[in-house]
């Protein structure tokens, strides 16, 4: 072959059946360790997203692994990840909940931000819309996520500050923060926890689908 | 009918443009729905497999050579079934390798073109774009065929369960994985339904469906390309082309679309 095909070097697949040669054939676990070589030798940095961003925490390892098994966590491991993503959750500094619905509306319209393409510092959205329906005027939403259409309504949350009101405040808040909190292996983004959106944003999402006034309660 | 294709793709515009907001969700599908039709006749990506034809038999490079003994798989100059049974392992490079990276090594031992300056190179400039036309080319000499990847060879078998885990793994900002998106049936984000790839997801979706012509940006995007734009999108680093990763993800995409019908080349939003 032609030297300059540096590219070339011993394919990750060639190692492992080398590898395995001794033995019948390879194991899950030498193709998971396969795996996380290719993924290491595959990307390179582009403008904001840089390699660093293949690390997995905890959570999304054991999930990823739980993927490809194709069976879901066993409930001690599901149950540990969920404590330690509630642990992570900020409650409002300025004891605030709710911002302002039509804030909340046009960080939910959004699905801008942190794709390489972007720019460090650009405001990002919530993606909401991507995955879920919220108010009934949009009829552009995606269905991997279920409706929240009436998300306040549906939950009796029509006195946010009684004692019922408050304890779903607190829960939304805390599922935006940190979907993990309560379901280990969701697939929604960890708002707060991974820095995609910031308090304020958040307060104005959370008013978004809590707020009586909001259309998502209409 | 570059006129036609043009003026298509204006009003295709306006109706996304409409739909996005207020129009009815199943007005702008059917619009889309019978603008594929219109083109039918007239998919923009005939010029590129045009083009891509012409360079498969155009004495290029330091060599002056064509590409016309070029083996895709099936033995020197054959294109016709190769695309449905790639990537596959070839026993001269020692590796698995999906129609573009064959390709470039092809334009290197046959014409001696520079395979790792040309894998540099973005997507739609220079070689590059030229890589892709050769695809489209290669690609729609297997339309109408049913994939039907090889599993025989270890590298074979090792890229697919290297494959599965990529398309399960969750990182970045916001733990997307592939499979976040085309992981279950009848998915959608927004307005757009998405092929669920963990299986074959029928003829003509997903794998059997790129290289494919995107009227939302004139462009014609092979394989490698719409892999880099998903990764974009799930907030990773950029995949480098023709990486290992890209090609296993190919293997396990062509594997699970077994016996799926290739429509390439397909004309996409």
């Amino acid at each position: 072959m032609n030297t300059s095909m540096k590219y070339a070097l011993i394919p990750v697949a060639a190692a492992l059946v080398a590898l395995a040669g001794c033995t019948s054939s390879p194991s899950g676990a030498d193709y998971d360790k396969a795996a996380a070589e290719v993924m290491k030798n595959s990307f390179q940095d582009r403008g904001i997203a840089k390699v660093d961003r293949l690390q997995q925490d905890e959570a999304n390892r054991l999930c990823s692994a739980a993927d490809v098994a194709g069976k879901p966590l066993d409930e001690t491991t599901a149950k540990a990840i969920e404590a330690a993503n509630l642990k992570t959750v900020k409650m409002p500094s300025d004891g605030q909940f709710l911002g302002d619905w039509k804030e909340g509306e046009k960080i939910a319209q959004s699905g801008r931000g942190l794709t390489w393409s972007d720019k460090a510092g650009d405001a990002n959205g919530g993606n909401c819309y991507n995955c879920h329906q919220i108010s009934k005027e949009e009829i552009s939403f995606g269905n991997l996520g279920p409706s929240l259409y009436n998300y306040g309504k549906l939950r009796g949350a029509t006195d946010l500050n009684s004692p019922a009101g408050k304890a779903i405040v607190e829960y939304t808040w805390g599922k935006l923060w940190n979907s993990r909190a309560y379901n280990a292996c969701s697939q929604m983004p960890r708002a707060g926890h991974m820095g995609i959106l910031n308090e304020k944003q958040i307060q104005h999402v959370m008013a978004l689908l809590l707020d009586p006034k909001s259309p998502v309660n209409q | 009918m570059k006129l036609t294709a043009c003026g298509a793709a204006l009003a295709l515009g306006g109706l996304i443009a409409a739909g996005a907001v207020h129009a009815q969700g199943n007005a702008t599908l059917d619009g889309i729905a019978k603008y594929r039709e219109m083109l039918q006749d007239g998919n923009p990506a005939e010029l590129f497999e045009m083009k891509g034809e012409e360079l498969w038999k155009k004495k290029r490079g330091p060599k002056n050579a064509s590409l016309e003994q070029c083996d895709l798989g099936k033995g020197p100059g054959v294109v016709a079934g190769a695309f449905v049974e790639l990537p596959k392992y070839f026993k001269d490079t020692g590796r698995v390798q999906d129609l573009e990276t064959r390709l470039i090594t092809c334009m290197e031992t046959l014409q001696g073109f520079n395979a790792a300056e040309i894998m540099k190179t973005p997507f739609g400039k220079g070689e590059m774009a030229n890589v892709t036309a050769l695809a489209t080319y290669v690609a729609t000499a297997s339309k109408g065929m049913r994939f039907n990847l090889s599993q025989t060879h270890e590298q074979e078998k090792t890229m697919y369960e290297v494959g599965k885990r990529l398309f399960f793994a969750r990182g970045g900002p916001h733990d997307f994985s592939c499979a976040s998106c085309h992981g279950t049936d009848g998915g959608r984000i927004r307005l757009q339904d998405l092929p669920n790839l963990t299986k074959n997801p029928g003829d003509g979706i997903g794998f059997a469906a790129w290289p494919a012509y995107r009227v939302s940006n004139a462009q014609m995007w092979s394989m490698q390309r719409r892999l880099n734009d998903c990764y974009r999108q799930q907030r990773f680093p950029e995949p480098k082309f023709g990486s290992e990763a890209t090609i296993a993800l190919g293997v396990y995409m062509g594997v699970n679309a077994k016996s799926a019908e290739s429509i390439v080349p397909a004309i996409k939003r």
